[in-house]
């Protein structure tokens, strides 16, 4: 009777010798991630992909009760402030029957001068609706999941919106879902125009609420209150998207934009192809 | 040397280890499941103003929580791919949680001696300070990689809000410790 020694024990050596370089090995590969994905590599970004590809089913189904839980709550809140809603909301009718009127009467003016220019119109814009299923915030990153992806018609860099305004960039496309670095995060960059005084400038995000206007040419004329819209330089975005309104001017913090859109009530959001190229094309590396 | 089992396969001795084994193997890859579950259960959209930004580092609990009490069933490999995950879907710089949870196991597994028999608040302490060595250790990676000092209060709270929601999930992973690996 032979005993089989020779290969099982030196697979057994193997086998410690595995397990306790195990952590080194995991720990520096959890590094080279990190280096890499401060290079911007593609295959940080596959990564990124295929685990929201792979996660996507799971995200879709788990999203639903939240949902009903949040329906609740807000079902609540709102039945408690239902009639000043409703005087409130008959208020703002009224003032936007004014101003329906007034647009009428703006639109049939600009066509008549876009006629008189020869004016060629910007390319219509075609959306793609997902469903938000996942959404993180907090000091380390602001994103949104949404189940939308390549077989979609995603791509990476396309404007994300919503009815309020814009909501931030395609930062990762997968197959059936995409993540979005909403315009809080601290990696995104928008070039913004302030819509009065036509004052062009870089909003950045730094994992805070309210996102921070940097790269000003004229300093001074920026107030609280003024509207900030997308300056379509770059061609990232068209002009003209709603973004927020500067809610605060001051030395120690900078200039720092309150948004229109509220993540946390985002349900639904709309990615845009306006059919410009953008400054991260999909096949950079290539 | 025993006949080999061969063709009259009724009494084959190997057929019942491969069933433990296929069982011991299954019941291991409950803790790393579980955890898995409850990720995702925490990114999905709870639409409360604010909760978003101050979420419990679930992941971090569960690690800790198996690496207490049993450090056999969640293993590196297992706290490595749950960081990965973790980074993935939050979009935080990736390898970041991967080896925050990395440490984590490791550093709690090498005291498992320290915990056995300890009541349960001296691991409820203990966790105060090992989520707290993990929340600085990822807000410096993290602010390194951006090279600038990223806002930590948003990081503070979900530190305090950590601490508070270990109890319950304490609880709920002590039952799944009985549920599946029996003994003591």
């Amino acid at each position: 009777m032979k005993q089989p020694t020779g290969p099982s024990s030196r697979l057994g050596a193997l086998g410690a010798f595995l397990q306790k370089s195990a952590f080194l090995m995991l720990a520096f590969v959890a590094f080279a991630f990190m280096l890499l994905g401060k290079a911007d590599t593609v295959l940080v970004e596959r990564v990124r992909s295929t685990v929201l590809d792979a996660a996507a089913p799971v995200l879709d189904f788990m999203s639903t009760p939240a949902e009903n839980v949040a329906a609740v709550f807000s079902t609540f809140r709102e039945l408690a402030a239902i009639r000043a809603e409703n005087d409130r909301l008959e208020k703002e009718n009224a003032r936007l029957m004014r101003w329906q009127t007034a647009a009428r009467h703006l639109e049939a003016e600009n066509d008549a001068l876009r006629e008189q220019l020869g004016y060629i119109p910007e390319p219509e814009a075609s959306y793609i609706t997902g469903r938000v299923v996942a959404d993180t915030g907090g000091t380390f990153a602001r994103s949104l999941v949404v189940l939308a992806g390549t077989r979609d018609g995603v791509r990476k860099g396309q404007a994300v919106v919503s009815g309020e305004g814009l909501v931030g960039t395609v930062a990762e496309a997968g197959m059936r879902a995409s993540r979005v670095l909403l315009l809080s995060d601290i990696n995104s960059r928008i070039p913004v125009l302030l819509e009065e005084s036509r004052v062009r400038a870089i909003m950045t995000g730094d994992n805070q609420d309210r996102p921070q206007l940097r790269f000003l040419k004229q300093r001074t004329t920026v107030s609280p209150g003024d509207r900030v819209v997308t300056s379509g330089d770059a061609r990232v975005f068209p002009p003209g998207i709603p973004i927020g309104v500067v809610a605060s001017v001051d030395d120690k913090s900078g200039i720092r934009v309150d948004l229109f859109v509220e993540q946390e009530r985002l349900e639904v959001v709309r990615v845009a192809d306006f059919g410009l190229s953008g400054i991260l094309p999909e096949d950079a590396g290539k | 040397m025993a006949r080999r089992g061969g063709l009259n396969g009724g009494y084959d001795p190997l057929r019942p280890t491969l069933w433990q084994r296929a069982d011991v193997l299954l019941r291991r890859t409950v803790p790393g499941g579980l955890t898995l579950i409850l990720l995702l259960m925490s990114v999905a959209p709870s639409r409360l103003p604010g909760f978003v930004h101050i979420a419990p580092m679930i992941a971090l609990i569960s690690v800790y929580y198996w690496a207490v009490s049993r450090p056999d069933v969640m293993g590196y490999g297992t706290a490595f791919l749950l960081g990965m995950v973790e980074d993935s879907l939050t979009g935080a710089p990736l390898g970041v949680g991967a080896l925050v949870l990395l440490l984590t196991q490791v550093v709690v597994s090498s005291q498992y001696k320290f915990f056995l028999g300890k009541p349960f608040l001296v691991s409820w302490w203990a966790f105060s300070l090992i989520a707290g060595g993990a929340a600085l250790i990822k807000w410096l990676a993290v602010s390194a990689i951006y090279g600038t000092m990223v806002d930590m209060t948003a990081l503070f709270f979900s530190y305090l809000f950590t601490l508070a929601v270990y109890p319950p999930f304490a609880w709920l992973f002590g039952r799944v410790q009985t549920m599946f690996f029996r003994e003591g």
